[in-house]
């Protein structure tokens, strides 16, 4: 099946997401869309899915103009799509997933059996190794992904759209999925693989089409050097690497001891973790979501419940403080999740840079606020992280994601800290914009202030660690030095000691991309 | 004013499956009730547009209603095929008629005013010895008003408070009972000197409210109890705990046969405006007071900024060292506080003893008058106003015309409908808005998207777009400008590290709970 979107247009309000944006994607196919965030990749998709409707241009299909107005439509021509967001039901088994929304029956009942050896069929065929008795919600992230991707090839699908399907992977999830979509190609599926991480391009494309703010900047074939398809990409050059100082390290400032982290339901999320961090050192937190980290931030932050252990700030100690009392103690914190636990929505710019200091001067008194001080430090700092926005005083809501992220990273370095805890400081920033605060993040440490950065993300963690703790199921697995070999990482966040890490790369264990870097195609 | 929300749920949180034990997404009650709040914060500062239009449309209803409930008009409509202009005239008078019987009732009385003109005039007089007593008469529906607005005003300023920190307060009937009881009591028991025993008064209804608030407040802070439930319990338990009172000798006095509360003694009463012939009374100006107290609450006030965070985004609050819990109870006491004050001045300035339905529907209404008036001063002074004026003018309507009263409260009930459905009302005049709340931002993008556009898209262009000369460049190159120690960008040995550091795609367009 030949997929063609010719001059696809979608306006929101006035905002052009897409703008005539022409796209081939010949059958049997791996098609890269490269594209920054908010380049309108998943709007051009959504289009393509049935569930925006385009203002203007057409999608033809094997020469035959179509129109789709819901997702319905566009898996009946032959479109499947998994989300990056997984839409699965627990505890919904994953023959019963698969056939969710076209259940087969036999005389008015459902039809399990005719699911389970359909599950069976497409699984041998492309080695997915799923049982189809499986709750889906005991199954690892990277098999829920292959359960999404059945999904699509039971309703035949023969153009499958893949939504940054590797946010949520290991290095080494990744090289499965890599593979399965290679043999998916070769049965003569044609896949849209959307992403902006430039080396699994790089890996796994016949083609490459690069978005830039709503239109087609160029394509590419997978040879060309990375760093222009960065370029292209961003719209300037730009500096890939952080040259970074030699830390010079001061005393020990953050002592964390045996710290334990017991959930509402009684499972214990964070095991006995301790580790020390000195003053003018970025310890990195290595791992995949879901390992511990955020309960680990929390737990510092007095945002946990349960929290067993002893966590010393100099000689202060921080666990069983109120969040506010370590906030006062000089910590400076950025979450994970800006949108959920660091930004309020109808605040303004202004208000949300001082959420955390706006009881404490200048901002405010016990009793009242300053509206003065709280303006003029938006005015200060917006310029100085560079957010885009149309005033101080608009809504944190209307700006992008990355604008947001800097709003929440100026807040946290808007003072003197005793400790910097940030936690995926980059999320959904563009690449020009992280360069910068990679060096915030950095001139923070040469200050002399101890810097705990938890990242899900190789590349930063590579970048701006002087140490390295790798979380795998609560526990730190080990802490190694911040110039560790990439795929000794990548196996020790899939489980892997230092040691077995070491020696399983010893004796050979590569991951794509450090293949890829040997033969000279990335850098 | 950006009234959609961005949806905390829908960006960042891991996905629901996908991220085993750790890093799930808050339990579905935890989202639901977040999302609650965000809906509730939505009707509550809704659009201007929206909420006048609401009013046209259910006023436009009630037309409906009156004209099927005028007797001529159906009996002119079952011979509408030969003379429709009988019906169609029938139709007008009824319609113009009541709601001129309303305004009548309660902004100016016209026809009183003319009749005492003509009465004095026939007797002789002139200059102000005719206009002052018809001024008196002509607008006495108005000080009507003021007087009924006066409670629902405070009262609606205490919601107020409850609705912009995200809690559904529907506890107004309970708070301002007991409320009513303390400055009554207080009123009729206690022997005080003159402004003393007022002053004490009202600070006893207040407090009393701000405990019968804090009570929920508590109960949420301390065991998560939702607020709609326990408001509406407490409502009841203030209720009958009135009824009760009302057969004790402490609040019955000598009579205990009547459930009444003896007067309030002159020391403690709002001293009248305008004279003994009018009911409109001093609390008039604490409405006022508490109109301003309510801008300057939420907007400059410490306490405020807590309140609003909370309600928007408790999480993030609470990550920003704002105990959620501890303003839950604040929250709750300071808004119980102003409708136990609005009881306070209810009792001591219009009632004047306790009866059994001394609150009437003030709690209620409080509610729509503070989501009518969108939760902030100004507006809930003029919701307040228009909704007085509706129920005195009502109640005019039905003795002049004989309009039901129902009537006028089907109107009332129908403006909240339409304010709760803003895309129904945005239909209905033809305005169907895109609401996406990062449209300024989008616009901005637009515009560089625009003039970087220029590169062409065809298939030939093998990796050609020259970054150099792409004008959209300029805003982004300054951040490397800042930063001398950055390599220049072809040398050096760049590793792709910073180009993938992100991990979720926020493209705008579902990155932020769309909404059409």
């Amino acid at each position: 099946m030949k997929l063609e979107l010719r001059g696809i247009t979608k306006t929101f309000g006035s905002f052009v997401a897409n703008d005539a944006i022409d796209l081939v994607v010949e059958p049997g196919e791996i098609h890269s869309l490269l594209g920054e965030n908010g380049a309108g990749k998943s709007t051009l998709m959504n289009v393509l899915y049935g569930l925006y409707r385009p203002d203007g241009g057409e999608i033809v299909i094997d020469g035959a103009a179509v129109s789709f107005s819901d997702p319905g439509d566009a898996m009946a021509a032959g479109i499947g799509m998994v989300h990056q967001h997984f839409m699965l039901v627990p505890v919904f088994t994953v023959a019963e997933n698969m056939v969710l929304g076209h259940e087969p029956t036999r005389g008015g009942l459902l039809d399990l059996g005719a699911a389970r050896t359909l599950v069976r069929e497409i699984s041998a065929r492309f080695g997915f190794d799923l049982d189809p008795d499986a709750l889906v919600e005991n199954l690892p992230v990277g098999a829920q992904q292959r359960v999404e991707i059945i999904k699509a090839l039971s309703r035949s699908a023969e153009v499958l759209v893949l939504d940054e399907p590797t946010a949520v992977l290991t290095p080494q999830e990744t090289d499965e999925l890599m593979a399965i979509m290679r043999q998916l190609r070769d049965e003569g599926t044609s896949i849209v693989f959307i992403t902006h991480k430039l080396r699994e391009v790089k890996a796994v494309s016949d083609r490459i089409t690069v978005i830039r703010r709503g239109t087609v900047v160029g394509q590419a074939d997978p040879s060309a050097d990375q760093a222009d398809l960065a370029g292209l990409m961003v719209g300037r050059q730009v500096s890939l690497a952080q040259d970074k100082a030699e830390a010079t390290l001061g005393e020990i400032a953050l002592q964390v001891t045996d710290l334990q982290v017991t959930d509402a339901a009684g499972i214990r999320t964070l095991d006995g973790v301790s580790f020390e961090v000195r003053h003018g050192e970025v310890l990195a937190i290595a791992g995949v979501q879901g390992n511990g980290q955020t309960e680990l931030s929390e737990a510092l932050l007095g945002l946990q419940e349960t929290v067993h252990g002893s966590a010393r700030l100099e000689s202060r100690e921080l666990v069983g403080r109120s969040t506010k009392q370590v906030l006062d103690a000089g910590v400076g914190f950025v979450p994970e999740d800006r949108t959920h636990d660091a930004l309020v929505p109808d605040f303004t710019v202004a208000e949300n840079l001082v959420l955390d200091q706006h009881d404490r001067a200048p901002f405010g008194t016990a009793l009242a606020m300053s509206p003065k001080a709280v303006r003029e430090n938006a005015e200060k700092l917006i310029p100085e992280f560079d957010v885009r926005t149309e005033s101080a005083v608009s809504a944190v809501s209307t700006l992008s994601g990355g604008n947001q992220q800097k709003v929440v990273m100026a807040r946290a370095l808007n003072r003197e800290l005793a400790l910097l805890i940030a936690s995926q400081p980059t999320r959904g920033v563009d690449v020009g914009s992280i360069e910068f605060l990679h060096r915030r993040l950095l001139d923070e440490r040469d200050k002399g202030t101890p810097v705990v950065i938890v990242s899900t993300e190789l590349d930063e963690v590579v970048q701006l660690a002087d140490r390295i703790a790798v979380m795998y199921r609560g526990a730190i697995l080990g802490i190694v030095p911040g110039d560790e070999d990439r795929d000794v990482l990548g196996l020790m966040m899939a489980g892997y000691t230092a040691e077995a890490a070491r020696e399983a790369v010893a004796a050979g264990a590569r991951t794509t991309d450090s293949q890829l870097a040997d033969e000279g195609e990335i850098v | 004013m950006s009234t959609a929300v961005a949806d905390p749920g829908s960006t960042g949180s891991a996905p629901g499956v996908g991220s085993g034990s750790t890093g799930t997404p808050p339990p579905p009650e935890e989202q639901a009730e977040a999302r609650f709040a965000q809906m509730l914060q939505k009707i509550a500062r809704g659009d201007l547009l929206v909420v006048v239009m609401s009013f046209v449309f259910a006023f436009l209803v009630g037309s409906v209603l009156i004209i099927i409930a005028d007797e001529e008009v159906r009996e002119t409509l079952g011979y509408f095929f030969d003379r429709p202009s009988d019906a169609l005239t029938a139709i007008w008078q009824s319609v113009t008629q009541a709601y001129g019987a309303m305004f009548r009732g309660a902004v100016f009385d016209g026809p009183g005013f003319s009749r005492i003109v003509e009465d004095l005039r026939a007797a002789g007089g002139s200059g102000t010895y005719v206009l002052f007593p018809a001024l008196a008469t002509g607008l006495r529906p108005l000080t009507e008003t003021l007087t009924v607005a006066t409670p629902l005003i405070i009262a609606a300023a205490g919601m107020a408070v409850s609705f912009r920190a995200g809690l559904f307060n529907i506890g107004g009937t309970g708070q301002l009972i007991v409320g009513a009881m303390a400055a009554g009591y207080i009123g009729f028991t206690w022997d005080l000197p003159i402004v003393v025993h007022l002053l004490i008064a009202l600070l006893g209804g207040l407090l009393a409210g701000a405990v019968w608030g804090g009570i929920a407040g508590f109960l949420k802070a301390r065991f998560g109890a939702n607020e709609v439930i326990s408001t509406i319990m407490l409502n009841w338990i203030a209720t009958y705990l009135l009824f009760f009172a009302l057969k004790t000798a402490a609040f019955t006095g000598a009579n205990q046969s009547q459930p009444t509360s003896p007067s309030v003694s002159d020391s403690a009463i709002l001293p009248s405006l305008l004279g003994s012939g009018f009911r409109l009374h001093a609390g008039l100006f604490l409405a006022a007071g508490a109109a301003v107290v309510l801008w300057w609450l939420m907007s400059r006030s410490t306490l405020g900024f807590q309140f609003r965070a909370v309600g928007s985004n408790s999480r993030a609050a609470q990550v920003a060292g704002i105990s959620p819990s501890r303003t839950a109870f604040l929250v709750m006491a300071v808004a119980g506080a102003l409708v136990g004050l609005a009881g306070a001045v209810h009792v001591l300035g219009t009632e004047k003893r306790l009866t059994e339905g001394v609150a009437g529907s003030i709690g209620f209404d409080a509610i729509t008058v503070a989501l009518l008036g969108r939760s902030g001063p100004v507006g809930i002074v003029l919701a307040g106003l228009l909704f007085a004026a509706l129920s005195t003018g009502g109640r005019f309507m039905e003795t002049n015309q004989g309009v039901p009263l129902d009537l006028v409260q089907v109107i009332q009930v129908l403006v909240v409908l339409f304010i709760a459905a803003p895309p129904l009302v945005r239909t209905l005049i033809g305005l169907r808005r895109v609401d996406h709340p990062g449209a300024g931002a989008r616009v901005l993008r637009a515009q560089r998207a625009t003039s970087g556009a220029t590169q062409s898209s065809s298939a030939g262009t093998q990796t050609e777009a020259d970054p150099a000369t792409d004008p959209s460049a300029i805003p982004s190159a300054e951040v490397a400008a800042q930063d001398p120690g950055a390599p220049p960008p072809a040398a050096g040995s760049p590793s792709g590290a910073a180009t993938d550091a992100a991990t979720d795609a926020d493209d705008p367009t579902d990155a932020k709970g769309d909404e059409r």
